[in-house]
């Protein structure tokens, strides 16, 4: 049985096709204001790599803060359920589910089944989002990998007060001006998203192990900061992060189908 | 088809007719001579009711403003603006800055110029509303008295008699100070049969409303907390008066009845949830949503205790609707005593005011209770970002409930400020919080 999640995410749309519970295929686009154009990049990548058609997929579950913006699928699920249910067939021993998308961040306690026990979502403000990170990366004129990289050159803990992205932007604007080295800045962005995340976090109160997905997970900075602030010594990232809501939609419409 | 009957409620077109009627008279009392007081409704109703008054309260106004907000936005944002650009910040309670605009712009959202009061009167219960009226004052020129209390203990804390007696003492001393305020401002006589009168019917309408709480612990639920939203109002804006204690005679006779006869208030409801703080005002909706889940909300604390007067009763564990004088076979005939045992109702049965002044533990334990022995499958709690008072402990709320591995689901917003909610995050996280208890929209 073929089956099909897709994650219609603030600024990237994720398809992941599933076959008898393997992935074999997976496509990824980057959507701008319009995300039927991404939606259809996605597919026609995941479908490459799967090597079938699309009349070939049994069910196609969608999940994603846009999902609605797109057609072309059967059921939809939250980006929760869907996080939770994919990390419990990728590491069944993790029970936090960290998750920094672009526009927001979730944090998810779930059982060892995928059941979500408690789950918290940044709400109106935009601080703990991925995209606030990637902004800071061009701000300071570097890769998001140079930009992990250069905060764990540092060692020093400069705070960003500001709860909100903007002001957190200006805060960063004088440290600019102040000339303070780049890698304290990124080590100091990293730690002020941390910050917001471990709070989040902390509301469905954390238990190991963890892990951290999303498009921003693979920033070895936020890595460090988050088992800094997390204290912990052991931060689960699975390979392709960004997949992981659109894999648990796959797994769910699998599901539906038995 | 439902899985449950529905009718509209007979006591609904009253209702209206009754918080309408309280607005119209507010607006025409100065033509008419009569005195006007305005405050916070938890201002003990009946203390100004020696006198031929009508009562503006702050918080229904500023919800009116609110609701009306949604179809004339310079009814609410207008009077947010005008309440900012007089520098008073977006932090500050919303019903307060409503007021204070609606003040400032000069209008009544009810038509004509805002009705400038005799007096304000006011408690000293919640820090926000304490320094409301006062600020009302200064800028109205009117007289402003306070009425300093602290409300008992939780029974969780087990406070002793003596601290007791002595908080009612102090209160009963402060009330009297108020009527002699009152004649000294006014220049007129207090009558004290018409204050007996009005403590007796506070203390019976709100022993009412609890009343009809009690009947909707019956599944279905004969009443949905948006009816409560219509309900209770009555008795915030004129509990003292013998026409609150008419109404909720008939809507319990008129809520048994349902009971009996099994009538619902939600034709699907499969999903019962207690909602915690004022809802946002402009965007009932919400709940309207939760209702394509068959989930209901059949009261909250601050719904039941707003206007409800709860007893605990210790060999129950639960809290039971407190029996007004006459029930208690109490016969006030004096000013004292009508103030000693209005002292006691406010002190002991309020139970919202605790929540405002005393540890998140004993609101704990009023949650749990409600949610036993209401049937409530779990709790929906609006972090309200406009009432210091009733957002106080949410999330410590949030952790107990869930310790208590009771399902729960927190939306940010605010009761009266459209400005800080989110409608279509806060959907999608409705849409979660169901998927997670495995409930689906249904058809």
């Amino acid at each position: 049985m073929i089956t099909a999640g897709m994650d219609v995410g603030a600024k990237t749309v994720k398809v992941v096709i599933l076959k008898d519970g393997q992935i074999i295929g997976k496509g990824m686009a980057t959507a701008g204001l319009e995300a039927d154009g991404a939606t259809q990049s996605a597919w026609e990548r995941a479908l490459e790599e799967a090597g079938i058609s699309r009349d070939e997929l049994r069910k196609i579950f969608a999940t994603g803060s846009r999902r609605e913006e797109v057609s072309g699928f059967d059921e939809s699920v939250s980006e929760v359920v869907a996080d939770a249910r994919a990390m419990s067939v990728v590491n069944p021993e993790i029970r936090t589910v960290l998750d920094v998308g672009a526009e927001e961040g979730r944090a998810i306690r779930m059982d060892a089944k995928g059941k979500v026990l408690e789950f918290a979502v940044n709400e109106k403000c935009a601080a703990g989002a991925g995209a606030f990170i990637e902004a800071m990366a061009r701000a300071m004129q570097v890769s998001m990998d140079e930009f992990g990289a250069m905060s764990l050159q540092s060692t020093k803990s400069i705070p960003i007060n500001a709860q909100c992205a903007i002001f957190a932007e200006s805060e960063v604007v004088s440290l600019v001006h102040d000339e303070t080295d780049r890698p304290d800045i990124c080590k100091a962005i990293n730690d002020a998203i941390s910050d917001r995340l471990t709070s989040m976090a902390r509301r469905v109160r954390v238990e190991p192990k963890v892990a951290l997905i999303g498009g921003a997970a693979q920033g070895l900075g936020l890595q460090n900061s988050l088992k800094n602030d997390l204290g912990i010594d052991e931060l689960f990232v699975p390979d392709d992060p960004e997949f992981l809501g659109a894999y648990g939609a796959a797994i769910i419409a699998a599901e539906s189908q038995t | 088809m439902g899985k449950y009957k529905t009718e509209p409620i007979k006591c609904w077109d009253k209702a209206k007719e009754l918080r309408t009627s309280i607005y119209e008279r507010v607006a025409k009392a100065r033509d008419e001579g009569k005195i006007i007081v305005a405050g916070g409704t938890e201002s003990m109703l009946a203390l100004p009711a020696g006198y031929d008054m009508e009562f503006l309260g702050g918080e229904p106004y500023g919800a009116s403003c609110a609701f009306a907000g949604k179809h004339d936005p310079s009814v609410c944002l207008g009077f947010f603006e005008a309440a900012e650009a007089a520098r008073y910040p977006r932090d500050l309670c919303a019903y307060m800055r409503l007021a204070i605009g609606s003040l400032l712009a000069d209008r009544y959202l009810f038509g004509g110029n805002y009705p400038k009061p005799t007096f304000n009167l006011q408690t000293h219960i919640c820090d926000s509303h304490a320094k409301w009226y006062q600020i009302m004052s200064d800028i109205e020129g009117v007289p402003y008295h306070a009425v300093d209390f602290i409300p008992y203990a939780w029974e969780t804390e087990n406070e002793l008699e003596e601290s007791k007696r002595l908080k009612r003492e102090f209160l009963v001393g402060q009330m009297l100070d108020a009527i002699d305020w009152m004649e000294k401002v006014t220049g007129k006589e207090y009558d004290d049969e018409k204050f007996i009168n009005a403590v007796n019917w506070e203390c019976e309408a709100t022993n009412l409303w609890a009343e009809c709480c009690m009947v909707n612990r019956s599944i279905p639920a004969v009443m949905d907390e948006k009816m409560m939203f219509s309900f209770y109002i009555i008795a915030v804006l004129m509990r003292q008066r013998k026409e609150a204690v008419d109404f909720y005679t008939e809507l319990l006779d008129e809520l048994k009845d349902r009971q009996k006869r099994g009538i619902a208030a939600c034709a699907n409801e499969q999903f019962r949830f207690i909602h915690d703080s004022q809802p946002p005002w402009f965007a009932l909706d919400v709940f309207r949503y939760l209702e394509k889940f068959g989930a209901i909300s059949i009261g909250a604390h601050y719904s039941f205790s707003l206007s409800g007067g709860w007893a605990y009763d210790p060999e129950q564990d639960t809290w039971l609707p407190a029996k007004p004088p006459k029930e208690a076979g109490v016969e006030l005939r004096t000013r004292e005593e009508a103030c000693e045992w209005y002292a006691e109702w406010i002190l002991a049965y309020h139970t919202l005011l605790r929540s405002l002044r005393w540890s998140g533990r004993g609101k704990h334990k009023r949650l749990l209770d409600i949610v036993k022995n209401w049937n409530a499958d779990g709790v929906i709690i609006h972090l309200n970002r406009g009432c210091e008072g009733t957002a106080v402990g949410q999330m410590e709320l949030n952790r107990f409930l869930n310790d208590q591995k009771i399902p729960c689901m927190t939306y940010e917003g605010n009761l009266a400020d459209a400005r800080e909610f989110d409608l279509e995050r806060t959907l999608a996280k409705i849409d979660t919080f169901m998927e997670t208890l495995d409930l689906k929209k249904l058809s």
